[in-house]
């Protein structure tokens, strides 16, 4: 093989691909993450509708699929087939590109995000200044969406939108700076790089949720809301308030392009609770690293992801057993099952390479070949199980608040969440000082 | 990233970069003036500042790329298209765009132009202390002048983030303070200006 995919290969090497000079293997890491990215889009807009039609006790989406599993499929078809359009009066350019502004900073800003200590498309210097300015040029697209479609609604939600997530990013980054004053704490010097931050938590042997109890924790709440209304959802979803705005910003927009703006939604609410999990929940970090590293604790722990898709199995399996008997749900059931089976032979898979890892003895190479692929999928799980709690939040805020109104919404937002935040700021310097 | 500089990482400064940002920085800047839209000026003007973050990066000033990114594109720029949008476009359109003052303007820009071009043809030697001869700027290991790498200068310099935060924090910590007044003043003035009853 050529010598630009083999170097990286080498499992010596323990940065990532970007650092290492890798331009191939970055790009590989690109593709994975996009393609990752795309279907977690695709499962969390099943997830989404399945969970809220169950918290508003309705069955959701049943027809396409069993248990609607086929929904989003069908739903993508059906935007990519329906007619675009572009109001006559509407500024024809500026309404092409503002789907694609926002669509661009929302992936943009998967390049610095670690989903493990090498497993991460560059590790930057200045990684999570780089991730909020990036993420704050999403909003770019919305302001602009919302003028050039020339149209009252639109406007008004595109007005909303810029003002709100102009005043929750400010303590947005004053809870972020307090995390980033954490990393400083063990040798003096702090770092920016999201990678960087993680080990941080590593080396001090707490994540910093609980650091300074309970000023880290007050940092990540005042993050956790910020978020929320930084990529405005409910219930901060004012720019799309539909009893007011009929659908806000993107009235005027349909098929493809209403579609890069959910795609931009979602991917960007991945792209925020990956920086609180990296800043605040230990990244890519199974529970207490510290003390559980002996070699039957990582073989214990890598025995996790194994189980998982094997339980998703076993439920995808139960399912198909308990489906109506009717010949009507025969190809259903059949497509259950074979789903299922899928999903336990990834199980197996990964119960193997753990198996293989763990249990050989150490010295023998094919566990040690296998150690650092199992280290790879471990730190990934983690990192996405913190990433997957979020998203569910995301959902369960959305059934269970109501929408605010603007004012409160701007009161909150300078009157309460900034000073909070601060405050945390100060404390957590005064603290920092006084105990190292 | 010590790790990423150890391991011999491939140089970003390559002309291809630059001469792609600059031309991409130039054609949208003149594209900024040529517009009759404003909302178009205003897109041309943020890739301008993205294609300037870029030629900071190239320089191997992360820090400045991410503030310029975090300030200038996604800060003022929201605000200033949130302006915009509610001016009337369409009559202003129709205004006659270049005053009477344009060849001050044109005299000022050229001799900005002539001063860059001297820093470019001079710059070694104009940038040095008039008494002592040597180099301005800190020169922190005293190797500014053995090192022939821009990494290596860049990274003494001003490329990483601590070496930014020391400088800030320790030798220009006045300045800084000085700078801060000055933007607390402004907001105060600004404040004071709009509203009527305080």
């Amino acid at each position: 093989m050529p010598d630009f995919i083999t170097s990286y290969l080498d499992h010596t090497v323990t940065v990532s691909p970007g650092a290492a000079g890798s331009q191939f293997w970055a790009l590989i890491y690109v593709l994975i993450i996009f393609a990752g990215v795309s279907v977690a889009v695709i499962c969390m807009n099943w997830i989404e509708r399945k969970a809220l039609a169950h918290f508003q006790v309705r069955l959701g989406p049943m027809r396409v699929g069993p248990h609607g599993l086929l929904q989003p499929i069908a739903d993508a078809i059906k935007l990519l087939l329906k007619e675009d359009i572009i109001p006559a009066e509407a500024d024809q350019f500026v309404f092409w590109i503002a789907p694609l502004i926002g669509l661009l900073a929302a992936f943009t800003v998967y390049t610095v995000i670690p989903f493990g200590p090498s497993q991460a498309v560059s590790d930057m210097n200045i990684g999570i200044l780089f991730m909020l300015g990036v993420s704050s040029l999403g909003v770019l697209g919305i302001v602009v969406a919302g003028w050039a479609s020339n149209s009252h609604y639109p406007l008004i939600g595109a007005l909303r939108s810029s003002a709100q997530m102009v005043s929750y990013e400010v303590a947005m980054g004053l809870a972020v700076i307090s995390a980033i004053l954490m990393t400083s704490l063990k040798d003096g010097t702090g770092t920016l790089s999201m990678i960087g931050i993680v080990q941080a938590q590593n080396e001090q042997g707490v994540w910093f949720i609980f650091k300074f109890f309970p000023l880290g924790l007050i940092a990540f709440a005042i993050f956790a809301v910020a978020m929320v209304a930084e990529t405005n959802r409910a219930p901060f979803d004012l720019a799309e308030a539909e009893s007011e705005l009929t659908a806000g910003f993107h009235t005027e927009y349909s098929g493809l392009r209403w579609s890069l703006f959910m795609l931009a939604e979602y991917t960007a609410m991945i792209a925020v609770s990956s920086i609180a999990v990296t800043l605040w929940l230990g990244g890519w970090m199974h529970p207490f690293p510290n003390l559980l590293h002996a070699r039957a604790w990582e073989f214990l722990f890598s025995l996790v992801p194994g189980l998982t898709f094997g339980g998703l199995a076993a439920i995808a399996y139960i399912g198909a057993q308990r489906m109506p008997p009717q010949s009507f749900f025969k190809i259903q059931r059949i497509g259950l099952v074979v789903f299922a089976a899928v999903l336990g032979f990834i199980a197996l898979l990964l119960l193997v390479v753990a198996a293989v890892a763990g249990l050989l003895p150490q010295s023998s190479a094919a566990a040690q070949h296998t150690t650092g692929f199992r280290d790879g999928i471990d730190n990934v799980y983690w990192f996405v199980l913190k990433v997957a709690v979020f998203m569910y939040m995301f959902i369960w805020y959305r059934a269970t608040w109501p929408r605010y109104r603007f004012d409160q919404l701007m009161r909150v937002g300078w009157k309460v969440m900034l000073p909070i935040s601060l405050g945390v700021l100060v404390l957590t310097a005064i603290v920092g000082v006084y105990f190292s | 990233m010590n790790s990423a500089l150890n391991s011999g990482m491939a140089p970003v400064a390559t002309p291809w970069f630059f001469y792609s940002l600059a031309g991409l920085a130039v054609i949208s800047g003149v594209l900024v003036i040529t517009r009759r839209n404003a909302v178009h000026s205003a897109l041309a003007l943020i890739v301008t500042l993205l294609s300037v973050a870029g030629l900071y990066l190239m320089l191997y000033a992360p820090f400045v790329a991410g503030v310029q990114i975090i300030v200038y594109a996604g800060g003022i720029m929201v605000l200033f298209l949130f302006v915009i949008m509610l001016v009337n476009i369409d009559r202003s359109s129709k205004e006659r765009r270049f005053n009477r003052i344009w060849p001050i303007g044109l005299t000022a820009s050229c001799a900005l132009l002539a001063l860059f071009v001297s820093a470019i043809l001079k710059g070694k030697t104009l940038l040095n202390d008039p008494i002592t001869g040597k180099p301005m700027w800190p020169d922190p290991m005293g190797k500014l002048a053995e090192s022939s790498n821009t990494q290596q200068i860049a990274s003494m310099l001003y490329g990483e983030v601590n070496k930014v935060g020391q400088y800030r924090m320790g030798e220009y910590t006045f300045a800084f303070e000085i700078a801060s007044l000055l933007l607390l003043v402004a907001i105060l003035g600004a404040v004071i200006m709009t509203k009527k009853k305080i």
